[in-house]
């Protein structure tokens, strides 16, 4: 073999030793951190989506509580109060819920033969607003009262705020998972450089003696980490991202958890997973090694 | 202060000023240390077993900082140096170091390459001149070979080529021939003198009191941390002569024109 070795064909060789069973180790651990950050930033995108979609679908509607007052039907209220309400701008219609419907939406609580005939259930009007620029709750009341209907009008801004309240809190769930998964990462890359120089002392100390800089050592170790952390980071995001590709073709359009409606686009937030966790590992490799490089004369 | 000087040497390369190295909190390992090492000397450095010969070695090339007292190196205060002018003043000195440090997991080449690579040349301008250097010091059948397949001989030649590949100004060396035979011993002493005779100037810190005595060159001693008096100053006549080295020209470098020693001084391969 050295007989062959031809000097005019020679390449350096890399100056830090590879260790596979450490590196091996470290890829493991750095890409479960990256797939449960993945897992999380594509859960919360969805999360986040499903808050949306119930906020769009309550901020486009009111529902008006039609009370009756003197001889007047409560049909005939309800009717008035829809033909008032459809005429006010911003309202896109105005629809009377049928009795049947009304009495369906009291079932959960009274049963179904809880419900006697002469119970005057409140006659409802679902408003859809015009969602370009849907009408205040304010004008609704104003219009009601310029019928001359007494009306209640719910335009769900109690649920409203528990649903952006939820979105927000889901959000920022998130965003501090996913910052402390990479904070995990970055101190694990911390860990493992350390242990990596400490246990290539002799290396470092012998490129230090020969001349080498601080930051042509701790580029090498950058570099190393960094390559490692990239294909962690591979691994884990792309199995993060199979992972909710599993669960989007398993659940259909909405998903395997109808609260959690993941979306095709979804998964592209993997694909900045190695990028990120290479960037992190270089950064973590770098400021430890020359850390301790510097505690060198 | 002790100057340690051959003739028509001017230029101080090392010059140490009163001093002391300690390591923690124990008790000095060197003191009161004053001298100067001119450039293109040539010195031993001599003295019983931890007396402080590696330790003085060691503030040289930088591994360590004095506890007291002023080092200059090339003309600069060390202590006023800036750490990121170290590796460069690093890179003028090469160093033999008693363990070797050999780099395990690369081949022969690539130790002796280390060097040039951390200078940031390019491979194509010196790869060449290793094969060339491994081929002198008898290694011209172990480049590709790691070191741990290397006999202790070989070992310390690997280490005394990566030492010399750059052409320093300064080669410090820490028992090079330490695990050489005595005729081993001999010819990389020829290579120091021909190292020294182009300009490098040499301390070789020995306990081989014979290979001193058969240098020729002038030694200062080392005891308990203090620096003797030389007990060999240096001779009038130059001693490389009297190893048969003749001086024809100054080569390049010393890897690209060797042959200012002859053929017969090449190193042999040894076994492993």
């Amino acid at each position: 073999m050295s007989m062959a070795f031809n000097p005019a064909r020679w390449k350096p060789a890399a100056l830090l030793p590879h260790e596979e069973a450490h590196d091996g180790a470290l890829v493991f651990v750095v890409a479960v951190l990256c797939f449960l950050a993945c897992a999380t930033a594509i859960f919360a995108i969805s999360a986040d989506r499903a808050a949306q979609g119930w906020a769009n679908q309550l901020q486009g509607s009111a529902t008006v509580i039609i009370r009756t007052k003197g001889s007047e039907s409560p049909d005939m209220a309800a009717s008035r109060a829809a033909e008032a309400l459809a005429g006010t701008p911003g309202v896109a219609q105005a629809l009377v819920l049928e009795r049947a419907k009304a009495e369906a939406l009291l079932e959960p609580w009274l049963g179904k033969d809880g419900i006697i005939k002469d119970l005057p259930v409140p006659r409802l009007v679902t408003v859809e607003l015009d969602p370009s620029a849907p009408a205040s709750a304010k004008a609704l009341d104003n219009a009601l009262r310029a019928a001359g209907v007494d009306g209640t009008v719910d335009d769900h801004s109690l649920w409203m705020q528990d649903i952006i309240h939820a979105g927000q809190i889901a959000r920022i769930a998130a965003v501090s998972l996913f910052a402390l998964m990479a904070l995990a990462a970055a101190s694990v890359i911390a860990f493992a450089t350390r242990a990596g120089l400490s246990a290539r002392h002799d290396v470092v100390e012998i490129m230090h003696l020969t001349g080498a800089t601080d930051g042509f050592i701790a580029n090498l170790f950058q570099a190393r980490f960094a390559a490692m952390a990239a294909l962690a980071g591979l691994l884990g995001g792309g199995a993060a991202a199979l992972l909710a590709a599993g669960i989007r073709l398993v659940g259909g359009g909405y998903g395997l958890i109808p609260v959690l409606p993941i979306g095709w686009l979804d998964l592209l937030v993997a694909v900045p997973s190695p990028l990120i966790a290479g960037l992190v590992a270089a950064i973590a490799a770098r400021v430890t090694a020359l850390g301790l490089i510097r505690a060198m004369p | 202060m002790i100057e340690l000087a051959n003739r028509d040497q001017t230029d101080t390369i090392v010059r140490f000023d009163g001093v002391g190295l300690r390591y923690g909190r124990a008790p000095e390992t060197l003191q009161d240390l004053s001298f100067e090492l001119k450039a293109g000397s040539f010195h031993f450095l001599t003295g019983p077993s931890g007396a402080g010969k590696s330790s003085l070695l060691k503030l040289i090339y930088l591994a360590h900082r004095p506890s007291r007292g002023r080092i200059e190196l090339f003309g600069q205060d060390i202590g006023r140096a800036k750490r990121k002018d170290l590796p460069f003043l690093r890179r003028r000195i090469g160093v033999v170091f008693q363990e070797m440090h050999l780099l395990e997991h690369l081949t022969a080449f690539d130790n002796v390459a280390l060097p040039m690579r951390l200078a940031g040349q390019k491979p194509a301008t010196y790869r060449t001149d290793i094969a060339e250097l491994l081929q002198w010091v008898g290694l011209g059948t172990k480049m590709h070979a790691m070191p741990e397949t290397l006999s202790g001989g070989e070992r310390q030649r690997l280490a005394i080529a990566r030492a010399v590949v750059a052409r320093p100004e300064i080669i410090l060396a820490d028992e090079p021939t330490g695990n050489l035979d005595h005729e081993m011993g001999q010819r990389i002493l020829k290579l120091f003198n021909e190292l020294n005779r182009l300009g490098t100037t040499v301390l070789i810190a020995s306990h081989d009191l014979d290979l001193v005595a058969s240098s020729g060159r002038p030694a200062f001693n080392i005891e308990s941390g203090r620096l003797t008096s030389p007990y060999m100053d240096a001779t009038e006549d130059d001693p490389a002569d009297d190893l048969g080295l003749v001086a024809s020209g100054e080569p390049e470098f010393i890897y690209r024109r060797p042959l200012t020693l002859s053929e017969e001084d090449r190193l042999e391969d040894e076994g492993p």
